[in-house]
């Protein structure tokens, strides 16, 4: 069942077209993994999906409404959630309002402060701490949180082991392991091939804003994904 | 990166220098042509100009919005009013006001220009207001009646009116001079680098204290020279009049209408303050509700005013402040 | 002994700037924007409240009670300021944040412009006072001893001061709507991403800042007269009072107030103006020790209680 389809889609910073006339689909249950270099255009498509960006051309289908032009608190009540790059926590709250405050303007459902603490245990001695004094695995932890507490049907998450000590990173990716199974759908930034490709049941690799590979992870190869990432299949073509 | 060259003279500017020449000469010749009001009425334009542009120069391209520049403005007139009661003969007191305040806003500046937006805005008007409070207590002042130029009694009134006319001028002239002349240079990059990003600007070795400093006491002369030319021109100095908050509606007005940023700008915001005011300033309390509707809608949907707008339009740039850079026109590689 | 009588009226006193910079320190603390048209919007509210009274003739209605006419009064002009506050954000306040740290300002000064003289169109130059609507309470008095007294109406406004204060504390601190409000205060780019309108958000806030800038006008009005023009010293002092208790911190703008009136009165007392000096120079003198870094802790510690 197919929850998210991107057509032709197209944004800009000012004059900079930082997505190209990018088109996917993905389907329920699914998790993307999204890579490519600094600057070709994933956080932009992200935020594009999650309505922080305005796209000057194309259209967002989110099971089966057409999402282009709702603004992205209207999203969350969709079902579609971001994880921001950066985290962008709210620094001087502490970790319970962060979650409460995700949880009093989302959907309800499943996911509440108990089941937030449950998949993040880590978070349970810190809940009265400011966000801002938190490590940076906890505060990741905090930020997954708080867009849980949205209860989303698409999590969409932007490099979240940016920062974060390998532990830490293997930390969230356990947790997300269990996201997963659960059946949430999922489009993951993430610059560690190795990580990506071990949670992911399709790629998309995106270069100066164009998606230039696309498909069900089992199928491709590492090769395949790095000469994609590089553009080196571009170069090789004769001029 | 060869062929490409950066050009500051392009030949339209070029042509422009050359007619704002042509009408810098006609004006100097303005007592001898024009009729007596109207070389008044030129003479209040000059110092509107004069304003617009001190107060582009700190909010446009310094970054600093302040709504206390009438301080400098009123200390400019009271301090020619102290110089001429001391007896010394009017222009030349005219000059030395200007400088002696000059010298004043070092300090004030030091102190002032720790303090970040808002807090500076309101600062520097909370300076005017105890300015404005201190001098009324100057025996002299007779607090808020004020006192008046009498030495200018003792001149036939048309060399007076000339005379004052070519001070407005001149200085006018030698601000907009010193001006641009700055914002050619290393500090006017600088101030506008300040003024877009002030820690990416700290980072590229800017000297950010420096720079704004610059601007703050640029403005302060300017200020000053008006209040004083001001004063020359009507004579008696009212507190209210010379430290009122008035001034600094006007100076936003014009700067904002104008373009802020833009050297152009605020010449052109003034003339058009000019025109509103011969036309409609004596309809009282009804002009000054259009001065603010007018600015309200500049603000909100002409942010860049309408200087701003036409070079945005029209790639226009008359003046060669900015660089311009040739790409050679021969075979690009797309 | 007329020191000390100084200092308690200029107590008192600061508890009517307290009151009247809670609008202007709220709406900085959420959206960073300085209202230049807070003391105007101040002096519109008194202006409403003079004409409701006239037209709904409430205080004759009232007969013995005619002094609570005011009180009543602001059942009605309380909201309207609100719905003033909701669409001063959505067609003024909106708009000047997108367009950059500039704009604001400018945009705020032009509708003090605006609502100044509009107000003298409208109510011509005559100070009015809304004193004589409160009949005795205007100057009525406790004494605590035989040279020390206390106005009722100083108490009062002072008492409400702090009532607002500690509402504006609970609202933040306790409930969620506060949550929502601190959330969007801090990053008002990311609470889209869990729901939260952040304009709406900003229209709520302007709204409570614009209403309590409208208590703020009518308490003016009851303790003394006022005209078109009065807007400007109000934000001076209301600014000044924000500055002196440390920005962000709301129990500091008390503190604040309290400084600023108690350093007027004692200025008042050694010299006839100075009233004035005395409280521009505490406010330059204490902008200065604070950006010289001298006097941080004392806001600090009251903004970390605020934010708890």
């Amino acid at each position: 069942m197919s929850i998210l389809s991107v057509e032709t889609l197209e944004s800009r910073h000012g004059l900079l077209v930082a997505v190209r006339g990018v088109s996917l689909s993905l389907n329920e249950g699914e998790t993307l993994a999204l890579v490519g270099a600094n600057g070709a255009g994933k956080t932009t498509l992200l935020r594009s999906i999650a309505g922080a960006h305005k796209p000057v051309r194309g259209r967002i289908m989110f099971d089966g409404q057409d999402v282009t032009a709702m603004p992205a608190h209207r999203r969350v009540g969709l079902g579609i959630a971001l994880v921001p790059e950066g985290r962008r926590l709210f620094a001087g709250m502490t970790v319970e309002e962060n979650l409460r405050v995700a949880g009093a303007h989302g959907r309800k459902g499943v996911w509440n402060l108990d089941a937030v603490l449950a998949a993040f245990p880590q978070l349970k001695p810190k809940l009265k701490a400011r966000a801002g004094d938190l490590s940076g695995g906890q505060q990741q932890a905090t930020a997954i949180g708080r867009a849980l507490m949205t209860n989303p049907r698409l999590l969409l998450l932007d490099e979240v082991s940016l920062g974060l000590s390998p532990l830490a990173v293997d930390q969230v990716y356990d947790s997300l392991r269990g996201l997963m199974s659960g059946g949430t759908t999922i489009i993951l930034v993430e610059q560690d091939l190795a990580r990506a490709l071990s949670v992911a049941t399709r790629i998309a690799c995106m270069l100066e804003g164009a998606v230039v590979l696309e498909g069900a992870a089992a199928r491709l190869s590492r090769d395949d994904i790095t000469q994609a990432y590089f553009g080196l299949n571009r170069a090789a073509e004769p001029a | 990166m060869s062929g490409y060259t950066v050009e500051r003279w392009t030949r339209r500017s070029i042509v422009f220098s050359g007619v704002i020449a042509a009408l810098l000469v006609i004006l100097a010749a303005g007592p001898a042509i024009f009729p007596p009001g109207v070389t008044d009425r030129l003479t209040t334009l000059f110092i509107y100009i004069i304003i617009a542009a001190m107060w582009n120069a700190l909010a446009g391209y310094g970054g600093l919005v302040s709504i206390g520049q009438q301080l400098f403005i009123g200390l400019g007139g009271y301090a020619l009013i102290r110089l001429s009661n001391a007896g010394v003969s009017l222009y030349p007191a005219l000059l030395l006001a200007v400088v002696l305040v000059g010298i004043l806003a070092l300090p004030i500046g030091e102190l002032m220009l720790r303090l970040r937006g808002g807090e500076f805005a309101i600062g520097m008007w909370v300076l005017a207001e105890l300015a404005h409070f201190t001098i009324t207590l100057d025996p002299l002042i007779q607090g808020e009646t004020g006192t008046s130029l009498i030495a200018l009694n003792a001149f036939a009134p048309a060399a007076r009116r000339a005379d004052t006319y070519w001070m407005g001028l001149g200085l006018m002239i030698a601000l907009l001079g010193t001006l641009f002349i700055l914002l050619r240079g290393k500090i006017g990059a600088g101030v506008q680098a300040i003024r877009d990003d002030e820690i990416a600007a700290a980072s590229v070795g800017v000297q950010v204290h420096n720079g704004k400093r610059v601007m703050f006491v640029l403005a302060a002369v300017g200020c000053a020279a008006a209040g004083a030319v001001n004063l020359a021109s009507t004579i008696s100095f009212q507190p209210q009049a010379f430290f009122g908050i008035q001034w600094t509606a006007y100076m936003l007005f014009m700067a904002l209408v104008g373009g802020l940023g833009t050297f152009e700008g605020p010449i052109i915001g003034a003339v058009v303050f000019f025109a509103m005011e011969t036309f409609f300033g004596a309809t009282g309390v009804t002009y000054l509700i259009g001065l603010g509707v007018v600015a309200l809608v500049f603000a909100l949907f002409i942010p860049r005013g309408i200087w701003g707008f036409l070079e945005t339009r029209f790639g226009l740039r008359l003046l060669p402040v900015g660089y311009v850079l040739k790409v050679p026109a021969a075979d690009a590689a797309e | 002994m007329n020191f000390i009588n100084q200092v308690i009226q200029g107590a008192m006193l600061g508890g009517f700037y307290a009151l009247s910079a809670c609008g202007l320190s709220f709406l900085f603390g959420v959206m960073r924007i300085i209202n230049l048209a807070h003391g105007s919007l101040a002096i519109l509210a008194a202006f409403l409240m003079v004409s409701l009274l006239n037209a709904s003739n409430l205080s004759n209605i009232l007969g013995d009670y005619g002094y609570l006419a005011p009180f009543i009064g602001l059942l009605v002009i309380l909201p309207v300021m609100a719905l003033i506050g909701w669409a001063l954000q959505y067609l003024v306040l909106d708009r000047s944040l997108r367009a950059g740290p500039l704009i604001p300002v400018l945009s705020t000064f032009g509708v003090s412009i605006i609502l100044d003289n509009g107000m003298f169109e409208a109510y011509g130059a005559n100070s009015q006072s809304l004193g004589p609507a409160i009949g005795d309470l205007a100057y009525n008095s406790w004494s605590l001893t035989d040279t020390l007294t206390i106005g009722q109406l100083d108490a009062l406004i002072f008492a409400t001061a702090v009532i607002v204060l500690c509402g504006m504390q609970w609202l933040l601190a306790k409930t969620a709507i506060g949550r929502t409000i601190r959330a969007t205060a801090e990053e008002p780019g990311v609470v889209e991403l869990i729901g939260i309108n952040p304009r709406l958000v900003f229209a709520v806030c302007a709204a409570i800042a614009v209403a309590l800038t409208g208590l703020a006008g009518v308490a003016l009005a009851m303790r003394t007269s006022f005209d078109p023009y009065a807007g400007g010293p109000l934000l001076i002092f209301a600014f000044e009072t924000v500055v002196i208790g440390g920005i962000g911190s709301l129990w500091g703008t008390l503190i604040g107030g309290i400084v600023l009136g108690v350093a007027q009165n004692i200025g008042a007392e050694i010299s006839p103006g100075g009233f004035l000096i005395a409280g521009h120079l505490t406010f330059l003198v204490i902008l200065i020790f604070r950006t010289f870094g001298v006097l941080p802790k004392l806001s600090a510690l009251t903004s970390r209680r605020a934010a708890a």
